[in-house]
C-alpha cells in the first residue's frame, strides 16, 4: 500500500528550481528552446481539459462508441489450469485498431482540436500508433503526418497502406538506423517547424513534460476498468500480481495507475534486447531524463526485439522511478519465449496476442513454472494488442 | 548593476572586446572527428578571421539538427569519434587565439557527469559550451558546475520564447546569447528568416550580452543581413556541407574569408 506518490501529477523537485514534470530523478522537459513554449501550451491545455467534465465526457463517449470500451476481462481458463495460477486478461486487443494505442490517441486528438490544431504529427515503429493516429485524425477531421523509419516501412508494409487508406501522410525516415528511435527524432524536428498548427501526438509515456503523465492519464482507463472488473469478479477483489509489457511503457503505465493504491505487485516485462528499465543507464533522450541503452561513450544503442513495439532504447521516466522505488519491478524475456507464449495463448485460449503482449505472458508462464508465482495466485495481465500484425513474422519463424 | 565585463568569462570578454571594435562576430562550426586531421579546420577558421569556433561533439540522436549536421555526426561516429578522443585531438592545437565553444546534447554531458565533463573540456582548452536540449529551466544542474570549471554555458533563445523567459535566458547565459533565427532545425536556408530581426531586437531590449544569430545562415549575403540584427553569426551547416563534400581546411578558409569580408563590410553601416 506504499508509495501512492508516483501516481500523482509529477511535481517540481527541490525548492530552487522550477523544473517541471519530475518522477523522482526522472522526467523533466529537456526540449530545445523552440519547443518549450509548445510543451507549455500542451501542458496548460491538458490540465484544463482533464479538469473539464465536458472534455472527459466527450472522450469517454468516443472511447465507448468508436473504440469499443470498456474492454472485457477474460479469465484464461485452460491456460490458468495448466499454469496453476488464476490468470485474467485485460483485453486491449479488442479495441478498435487492435491495441491500447487508441486510448491515448483519441485523448490527444480531442485535445488538439480543443487547442485549435488542425494536424497531428506522430512517430511509429510497427505502425500501431501510426494507424491509431491516422484513425483518430480521420474521425475528427484532422490531417495526420506519420514519421516512420525506412526499415520499419519495409517490414510493416501493410500498416503503411492502412495509414494511407485512412488519409494520413507517411513520411519515410532515412536517418540513423531508420527505425522508431529515428522516427521519433524526426517527428520532434518536424514539430519544431510546425508548432503553430500541429500537435505532436507522442505514442508512449516518453518525451518532454507533460507527455509522460498526460499519456499515462489517457491510458489509465485500462487500469481503472481492470481495477473495477477485478473488484467485481475476483474473490479477493485485487489480483496478487499485475503484469504488462514495457517498451516505452504506456500500456503498463496505464494499467499500473489503476492499481496504485492496492497491494498488487506490479511487474513490467521488457524485451531482452530493448530493456531500458532493466539494462539502461541514466540519460536524456527525446526530451526526458530516464534510463536508456547506451554505450560507454554515451551514444544511444539501437535496441533489437522481435516485437517492434518494444524496439525503443529507453523507458518512460515514471517506470524508471517506480523501479527505483521498488514499487514495480522490471524483468526481461527473450524473443523465443515471447513467440512460444503467443502460440500457447492461441492454442489454449483462442487468442493470438501481439508479440509485445506475448512478452508479458511469457513472464507469467516462466514465473508460474519456477515458483515465483505461488500456486493459486491471481494474475492480471494486460493483453495490449492483437497479433494480426505479427502473423507474417510468425509464419516465417514457425 | 554589476559591470558585466568584470564578471564575464574569457569567451564573453573576448567577444565583447571584438565587438567594441565594431567588428561583426563570426563563429563557424565543425563536427569534431569528422575526418583525419580535422583539427586543421580549427586553424583554418582562426586564420580566416573567426572570433570563436563551435566544436560539435557528435551524438547519435541530434534532435535539433537538420540533415547536414546529422550526416556529419553519423560520419564522425562511424570513424570512431567520441568526446574523449576529440578532446585528446585538441592537444595538437595550441594558441588558436580564439575561444573554442563545445556543443553537444545533454546525454553526453550526463554520461561523464557534469563535473567531469566540464573539467575535461577545460583541460582540453575549451572555454564555452552549448547544449541545445538543455533549456534554461533545466540548466541548474550544469550551469554552476560549468561556471566553477571555467566553462561558459551559452543558452539558446528562440522566436517563440516569451519575454520574461527571454530575460531569464539572457541573464543566465554566459559567453553570449545564441539566438535561433527560425522555428526549425539547423541547416542551410535560401534566405534569412523574418523571425530573426524580431528575436534579436527583443534580446537587445533586455541584455547587452553579445548576441550570435544562428540556424540557416549560409551565405555572405545572409551574414551581412544578419549582422544588421545581431553582433555576429554562427555558420554550421554551410560549413559542414562543404566538409562532407570533401572540402579541406584550405577550401574552408576561402569560404570563411568571404563571410568575414561580408561582415566587415557591414560593420561600417549604422545599426
Amino acid at each position: 500500500m506504499r508509495d501512492l506518490l508516483p501516481w500523482r501529477e509529477p511535481v517540481p523537485q527541490g525548492a530552487t528550481t522550477d523544473a517541471r514534470g519530475r518522477f523522482g530523478a526522472y522526467g523533466g522537459r529537456y526540449a530545445p528552446e523552440s519547443l518549450v513554449e509548445a510543451c507549455r501550451e500542451v501542458d496548460e491545455a491538458f490540465r484544463e481539459a482533464w479538469a473539464d467534465p465536458g472534455f472527459r465526457g466527450l472522450l469517454a463517449r468516443l472511447l465507448a462508441v468508436h473504440a469499443g470500451r470498456p474492454t472485457p476481462l477474460t479469465p484464461a481458463r485452460r491456460l490458468s489450469e495448466a499454469l496453476g495460477v488464476e490468470l485474467y486478461l485485460k483485453r486491449e486487443d479488442l479495441t478498435h485498431t487492435g491495441s491500447h494505442k487508441i486510448n491515448n490517441v483519441l485523448g490527444q486528438a480531442l485535445l488538439a482540436t480543443r487547442m485549435g490544431r488542425r494536424r497531428l504529427i506522430a512517430e511509429t515503429g510497427a505502425g500501431q500508433h501510426g494507424v491509431a493516429t491516422a484513425t483518430a485524425a480521420a474521425l475528427l477531421g484532422l490531417r495526420a503526418t506519420v514519421f516512420m523509419g525506412e526499415r520499419d516501412i519495409e517490414r510493416q508494409a501493410l500498416n503503411v497502406f492502412r495509414m494511407r487508406m485512412l488519409g494520413a501522410e507517411v513520411v519515410p525516415v532515412t536517418s540513423g538506423n531508420r527505425t522508431l528511435k529515428d522516427a521519433t527524432s524526426e517527428a520532434m524536428r518536424h514539430w519544431v517547424g510546425a508548432t503553430g498548427d500541429s500537435h505532436y501526438c507522442i505514442g508512449s509515456v516518453v518525451g518532454p513534460d507533460p507527455y509522460p503523465w498526460m499519456v499515462r492519464e489517457f491510458q489509465r482507463v485500462i487500469g481503472d476498468e481492470a481495477r473495477a472488473q477485478c473488484a467485481a469478479e475476483l474473490p479477493a477483489g485485487v489480483p496478487d500480481h499485475v503484469v504488462a509489457c514495457v517498451g516505452g511503457g504506456s500500456n503498463a503505465a496505464g494499467t499500473f495507475a489503476g492499481f496504485s493504491g492496492t497491494s498488487a505487485r506490479l511487474v513490467g516485462v521488457e524485451a531482452d534486447g530493448g530493456a531500458g528499465a532493466s539494462h539502461g543507464r541514466l540519460g536524456v533522450l527525446h526530451g526526458c531524463r530516464s534510463l536508456f541503452l547506451q554505450d560507454g561513450d554515451g551514444q544511444i544503442v539501437e535496441p533489437h526485439s522481435i516485437a517492434a513495439g518494444l524496439d525503443y532504447p529507453g523507458v518512460g521516466p515514471e517506470h524508471a522511478h517506480l523501479r527505483d522505488l521498488g514499487r514495480a519491478r522490471y524483468v526481461t524475456v527473450t524473443d523465443d519465449e515471447a513467440v512460444a507464449a503467443a502460440v500457447r495463448l492461441a492454442r489454449t485460449e483462442g487468442i493470438l496476442p501481439a508479440l509485445e503482449s506475448a512478452h508479458a505472458l511469457a513472464w507469467v508462464i516462466r514465473a508460474a513454472a519456477d515458483g515465483e508465482l505461488a500456486a493459486g495466485s491471481t494474475v492480471l495481465m494486460t493483453l495490449s494488442g492483437r497479433g494480426d500484425k505479427d502473423v507474417s513474422t510468425l509464419k516465417e519463424l514457425l | 548593476m554589476t559591470n558585466p565585463t568584470l564578471t564575464a568569462g574569457a569567451v564573453e570578454r573576448h567577444l565583447r572586446a571584438r565587438r567594441a571594435t565594431g567588428r561583426g562576430l563570426l563563429m563557424p562550426y565543425v563536427t569534431g572527428g569528422i575526418a583525419p586531421g580535422w583539427t586543421g579546420y580549427l586553424r583554418a577558421f582562426a586564420d580566416a578571421g573567426a572570433d570563436a569556433i563551435e566544436l560539435g561533439l557528435p551524438f547519435s540522436d541530434p534532435t535539433l539538427d537538420g540533415a547536414t549536421i546529422q550526416q556529419a555526426s553519423d560520419a564522425a561516429l562511424a570513424r570512431g569519434a567520441s568526446t574523449r578522443r576529440i578532446l585528446a585531438d585538441l592537444a595538437e592545437v595550441r594558441d588558436l587565439g580564439v575561444p573554442l565553444v563545445a556543443s553537444t546534447y545533454y546525454n553526453l554531458v550526463l554520461n561523464d557527469g557534469p563535473e567531469a565533463f566540464c573539467a575535461a573540456l577545460r583541460r582540453a582548452g575549451v572555454s564555452g559550451l552549448i547544449v541545445p536540449d538543455l533549456p534554461v529551466h533545466e540548466a541548474d544542474e550544469l550551469a554552476d558546475v560549468a561556471a566553477d570549471a571555467g566553462i561558459e554555458l551559452a543558452l539558446l533563445a528562440s522566436p517563440t520564447t516569451p519575454r520574461p523567459r527571454l530575460a531569464r535566458i539572457c541573464e543566465r547565459s554566459r559567453g553570449f546569447v545564441y539566438a535561433v533565427s527560425l522555428m526549425g532545425t539547423t541547416g542551410e536556408r535560401a534566405a534569412l528568416a523574418a523571425s530573426a530581426a524580431g528575436l534579436t531586437a527583443r534580446i537587445r531590449h533586455v541584455s547587452d550580452r553579445p548576441v550570435l544569430l544562428g540556424f540557416g545562415i549560409s551565405t555572405p549575403d545572409q551574414a551581412r543581413e544578419a549582422r544588421r540584427h545581431a553582433d555576429g553569426v554562427v555558420v554550421g551547416a554551410a560549413v559542414m556541407r562543404r566538409v562532407l563534400d570533401g572540402a579541406g581546411p584550405d577550401d574552408l578558409r576561402a569560404f570563411l574569408t568571404s563571410l568575414r569580408q561580408a561582415l566587415d563590410q557591414e560593420c561600417d553601416r549604422p545599426r
